[in-house]
Parts: structure tokens; C-alpha cells; sequence
């Protein structure tokens, strides 16, 4: 965990303070709606279909217990007893009063969470692995320059009117868990030659209307240039990116439109003017966030102990675990996904009961620490492999041992149309039938490793471009239809999916789904190569005949 | 359903309502003939045609305090006089969430 300071407790709470008298001054009708709509946006306050919703960061996904049970704390006493985990290591609040928002947010400064910059054109949360600081093979915890970054950016002046929003995505591993070049920036921290760690710098991913896979900018950037080398990338989309047109706006379309060696020399030109500047991090800034950041007394533990062996025996303990659990870097620990995933349930979502309940067993076996991953479930990252068994008893009696981590009814999904007032057409009805259709564990692990996406708009909150499966809600003359892509991947590989054919109306989309899985089934040379594998190399064509045939 | 939000023109065809958010709590609410609102959609003043749907919003949107993002939706009236959501969106906005809620109401 990242121990904030007095600073970091003295911006929140002053923000609650600022916030709370603009909305005194909204409710009086002293502020205008179009005066007040920018500010509530900067601060994570958007007005959806039936009420507002509060979208709360959780910066790079780490949070303590205490933090958990302050998020069911509101959801209890402001919203409707749940919450809703984002692709963006967030959490959203569907049916909070603007009355009662800076009680809300007052509660959550107690613990040290904020809703700063979760909305608006602004630099948005830092997302990150995970898994980060506990995942073997890291290059180091990406945290560290997750928070530098948090801390730079956060309430920056230059940075505060962008032409639109802005994100920023860091990974430290080989595989990508964290999505970075669907980001305006994505950072991989990597080894060079002489085997000095720093940055690849990527820049301009982005889905929404008009998506693009983030491009290499500069392979190599060294810590201790981080701030002055992402400075130098907002300046010049600052004063180059769009303003006049929002759909134009992001950096990946000033990227695509200058072209990436026009628009890396830019940066490059910026740069150097300030790169000896005061943006430069020496060591002791780096070591003192560093120092921050607390890691548990791992104790010294065998591989496979005891408990293990003895629960191994039991066929559903084992497909959890097979499915649920990953190794640590510490012999003897695990990594532990809590699936947000149930059957026929909303995908992301979680109770007020079921945080307070993951809080206790995160004290109790993760050393107090919880993760939300951009797949829209948790994580413990820190237990010791003899407490899965009694672990895995106790997340099954509050509904969070679905053993589908990476299966197909593993389904990123936006609020869609139940709840967001941009949406045209439902996310979460049409994932919860293909839970149902693929419930059966047995033939889901068959299948392997097949990632469902779903947007209900354009703008891609479901992340459907990247889906191996991506389905898309559009509307036609009033009613529900669904486009449907295969082939796309939001890891190191990242591809935007390939549109298979026509959209299909809302009551065939499962059936569609269904007929793409059983065509890969049919097609796949062996089992384990995997539906995206399949895909990029058969082409859609095979997929599009058989959905398309009998329709 | 496309967005209201990107509704540029008032154009109707068909028997409409204004409707909004009120702005304290962000409920659902609709414009009345007593130039109030209502969380009842059955007290929505109807009108008709294009220029009394522009009427209706430019009387609702002065009252910036208590209500939010108005804009003119469709609605159905049924034989019996009842009136009913005229797409999904309304429909979801009127009866709430088409999904259980994870924490029953």
C-alpha cells in the first residue's frame, strides 16, 4: 500500500470543502447548470438516466480494506446498497443525490479516496497492473511511477482544460494486464541495453468512435526523464490537439493526422528545451515515493503445503484454483482473482455486503490489501497458498468463487443503456444471457480463454474493440441491434476486432455468440490454441459464413 | 435509442412530452400543464406538435434550479387515455433498470 501524507489528506479534504459550497451554490441557483456541469464533472459527477452517478478513483487499482469498507459505507448510506467496478480501476455510484454528494465525498476523504479527475478534460486516473509489485518477472512495482504520475498531474494548472480527456496506462510485465495501448499514453517499463530500467513511450491508443492501437513514440525513456518527457507530449497536444470538434479531439486523432514521426519529433523538439529542467526526478524524489510504498513480512512458506494437497481432492476446489489463483513472486503466496463475474449477474458489480465481507478476508488473508483489476473484477494479492482452501469456502458463500477468470463469461461490460444516458442500446441483459448460456464450467474451460466485451455506444466504455468477441449496441429505427467483431486483443498484441457482418437484432446476439464459439470449436487445430489465435489465422470469413448462413 | 443529448432539432411526430432530471437528487420528472414538474409521467403535459414542443421546452428550461437537461421525448396514448414511454429509453427511465438490481429496492 501507498502511505498518502499530510499534503495528499490537505488537497482532498479541500476539494470536498470547494466542492460541497459549489453545490450549495448550484441548489441556491446561484451557479447555472451549464456554470456547475464542468465542475461537477471534474469531480466525478455525472447526471445519468435516473440519478447522478459519482465515479471514484482507485488509483492504479490498490486498495486497503479500510478504503473497501468505506466504499460499501456509501454505498449503503447514499446509493442503493452496490457498486460498480470500471474498466478503468474505478468504482461508479448509479443513484447518489447531488444533495448528499459532499457527505459522500467527505466520507471517502476519511480514508484517503477522492473523485478528482475522474471525469472532465483533464488527466484521468493512473491505471495500472494489477497485479503490480507481487507479479514474477516485474521489472519493479509500475506503482511507483503510477503515483508519480498521480501526483504530478493531479489538479495540474496546463493540464486541467485539455482539448479532452486524457489517460495514462503503466505496465512492468511482459504481459499486459493493464491495456496500455488502448491509451493516450502508454508507458512499458522495460531493460535497455546496458540494463538501465526506464520507459517505452507509446501514445495515441484509444477506442470510442475512432479507435487506434498506441504507437511506439520513443523506446526508451529513463526514469529520471519520465516527467519532463510526458510534459513535453501534453504540450504539444495542448496546443496542436482539436478544440473545435469532439470527436477530433483526442490525442490519437492529432497522432493519426500528423503521423507518428511528425508528431514523436514535436514531442522530441519540446523536450530537449526542458528536459535538464525542473521536471527532472532525481533519485532521493524517486526513493522517497518508493519508500512509500509498504510490502508485507512475507513469511517463509513452502510451494505446496498441506492444506493444498488435502483440498486438491475436491474437483470444484481444484477448477477454482486452476482458473482463480497465480502465482506470486514469493514462493509459498498467491494471487487471488475474486470474480465480479456471477452467473446472470451485472457484470462488475458487487454489494455493499460482499465489499465488507472481501475487506475482512483480505485482512485476514491478503494482509489488508484488495486490487481492482480493468477486467472489472478484484484481486488479493498476497495469500499464502495454505489459506486457499478456507479462502475459497469463504468467497464461495458470498458469491465470489465463479471460477470463469479469462472464460467466456469473464464479460467486460458498460452500464449500457439501463443506466447511461449516452448508451443506445442494453450491455448488461445481453451479458447476463451469455453467462447463462455458457454456465457450464466444463465447456467454458473446453473453450479456454475467450474474452467477451460489450459496449451499448460508440464510445466504447466496454472496451468492444478489443474484445475477442466485441459486441457493440447501436440502434435501428428504435430498436436494439448488436455489431458484432472477433479477432481484437487488449494485451501486449493489441488488434481492433474485425467486423463480422450486418448488426443482429438484441434476441439473437446470444445465439450469434454461440455460433462463433462452436465454429472455433470446429475449427481450432488444437485445444490449445486459443479463439483469438484461430481468428488471426483463418480471417473472419469462416466466422461470417456460419453466423450468417441460416440468418 | 439515440441520445436526446444529441437531439439538435425539434422535430416531432407524434404525441410528446418534456422531460428532465431534478436537479437536488437527479430524479426523473416531466413538465406539467400547471407549468410545474412531476415524477409521474401520467401528469406530463402532451403536446402535439413541433412548435408547441419548442414552447413547452423553452418554458421548462428557465427553470434552471429545479430541473436539469430537459428535452422532448415521444410518448403513446393508449385508447384508455393512459400514457405510455414512447421508446426504450424512456420506457427504462420510467419503470427503472430492465435487470434485477444486485440489492433488491
Amino acid at each position: 500500500m501507498y502511505a498518502y501524507d499530510e499534503l495528499d489528506h490537505a488537497v482532498i479534504n479541500e476539494r470536498v470543502d470547494e466542492f460541497r459550497d459549489q453545490v450549495k451554490r448550484r441548489l441556491s441557483g446561484e451557479l447555472t447548470e451549464d456554470e456547475f456541469k464542468m465542475l461537477r464533472l471534474q469531480n466525478g459527477v455525472y447526471l445519468q438516466l435516473h440519478a447522478y452517478m459519482l465515479r471514484v478513483a482507485i488509483p492504479y487499482g490498490t486498495l486497503s480494506s479500510k478504503q473497501l469498507r468505506r466504499l460499501a459505507h456509501v454505498a449503503r448510506r447514499y446509493d442503493r446498497g452496490y457498486g460498480h467496478f470500471t474498466t478503468r480501476q474505478n468504482i461508479q455510484f448509479n443513484w447518489i443525490k447531488l444533495a448528499e454528494l459532499p457527505d459522500a465525498l467527505a466520507d471517502l476523504a476519511e480514508v484517503g479516496i477522492h473523485a478528482m479527475q475522474t471525469s472532465g478534460n483533464n488527466t484521468r486516473n493512473v491505471t495500472s497492473d494489477q497485479w503490480a509489485g507481487v507479479a514474477p518477472g516485474e521489472i519493479e512495482d509500475p506503482r511507483i511511477w503510477s503515483e508519480l504520475l498521480r501526483q504530478y498531474t493531479t489538479l495540474h494548472p496546463e493540464f486541467s482544460f485539455l482539448p479532452r480527456k486524457f489517460k495514462f496506462a503503466i505496465t512492468a510485465s511482459a504481459h499486459d494486464r493493464a491495456a496500455i495501448k488502448i491509451h493516450d499514453i502508454g508507458l512499458r517499463l522495460h531493460k535497455n541495453a546496458a540494463g538501465e530500467t526506464g520507459f517505452e513511450v507509446l501514445v495515441g491508443g484509444g477506442l470510442g468512435r475512432t479507435p487506434f492501437i498506441a504507437k511506439t513514440i520513443k523506446p526508451f525513456v529513463h526514469g529520471h526523464d519520465l516527467l519532463s518527457y510526458v510534459e513535453a507530449i501534453l504540450r504539444v497536444y495542448n496546443q496542436y490537439g482539436r478544440r473545435d470538434n469532439i470527436y477530433k479531439a483526442r490525442i490519437k486523432i492529432l497522432v493519426h493526422e500528423l503521423g507518428i514521426d511528425k508528431f514523436a519529433q514535436e514531442v522530441e523538439d519540446e523536450w530537449q528545451q526542458m528536459r535538464e529542467g525542473a521536471l527532472t526526478l532525481d533519485d532521493a524524489v524517486i526513493e522517497d515515493i518508493r519508500s512509500r510504498f509498504t510490502y508485507p513480512a512475507y513469511e517463509k512458506l513452502p510451494h505446496m503445503p498441506e492444506e493444498l494437497r488435502k483440498a486438491a481432492h475436491d474437483p470444484h476446489f481444484e477448477a477454482w484454483r486452476n482458473n482463480s489463483v497465480a502465482l506470486h513472486k514469493v514462493q509459498g503466496y498467491a494471487i487471488v482473482t475474486l470474480s465480479l463475474k456471477p452467473v446472470g449477474g451485472p457484470p462488475g458489480d458487487a454489494t455493499a455486503d460482499q465489499m465488507d465481507a472481501i475487506a475482512d478476508l483480505a485482512d485476514k488473508y491478503s494482509f489488508g490489501e484488495i486490487r481492482v483489476g480493468h477486467e472489472q473484477n478484484l484481486a488479493l494479492p498476497h495469500v499464502a497458498r495454505r489459506d486457499l482452501p478456507a479462502l475459497w469456502k469463504a468467497l464461495d458463500k458470498i458469491g465470489l468463487a465463479t471460477p470463469n477468470v479469462n472464460l467466456v463469461s469473464d464479460i467486460i461490460a458498460c452500464p449500457g443503456l439501463d443506466y447511461c444516458s449516452l448508451a443506445n442500446a442494453r450491455s448488461i441483459p445481453i451479458a447476463q444471457e451469455l453467462t447463462r448460456r455458457f454456465a457450464n464450467h466444463a465447456t467454458a474451460d473446453l473453450i479456454g480463454r475467450l474474452h467477451i466485451n460489450i459496449s451499448g455506444c460508440i464510445n466504447a466504455c466496454g472496451h468492444h474493440h478489443v474484445g475477442h468477441i466485441g459486441i457493440l449496441g447501436v440502434e435501428k429505427n428504435g430498436a436494439e441491434f448488436y455489431q458484432i467483431t472477433i479477432g481484437g486483443r487488449a494485451d501486449e498484441n493489441a488488434e481492433l476486432g474485425t467486423l463480422i457482418g450486418p448488426a443482429v437484432p438484441y434476441a439473437e446476439v446470444a445465439d450469434v455468440v454461440e455460433d462463433i464459439v462452436e465454429a472455433y470449436l470446429a475449427l481450432r487445430v488444437r485445444p490449445d490454441e486459443l479463439f483469438v489465435d484461430t481468428v488471426k489465422r483463418l480471417g473472419v470469413e469462416p466466422f461470417r459464413e456460419r453466423v450468417y448462413a441460416t440468418r | 435509442m439515440t441520445s436526446p443529448l444529441e437531439q439538435k432539432k425539434i422535430r416531432i411526430t407524434g404525441p410528446s412530452v418534456v422531460t428532465a432530471n431534478r436537479t437536488w437528487d437527479g430524479a426523473v420528472i416531466y413538465r406539467t400543464v400547471s407549468h410545474n414538474w412531476s415524477e409521474r409521467l401520467s401528469d406530463a403535459a402532451i403536446v402535439r406538435t413541433s412548435e408547441d414542443a419548442r414552447a413547452l421546452l423553452a418554458e421548462s428550461v428557465v427553470d434552471d434550479v429545479g430541473a436539469v437537461g430537459a428535452y422532448v421525448a415521444p410518448v403513446e396514448i393508449k385508447e384508455s387515455g393512459n400514457i405510455k414511454p414512447g421508446n426504450l429509453r424512456e420506457y427504462i427511465r420510467v419503470h427503472g433498470v430492465t435487470i434485477d438490481l444486485p440489492v433488491p429496492a
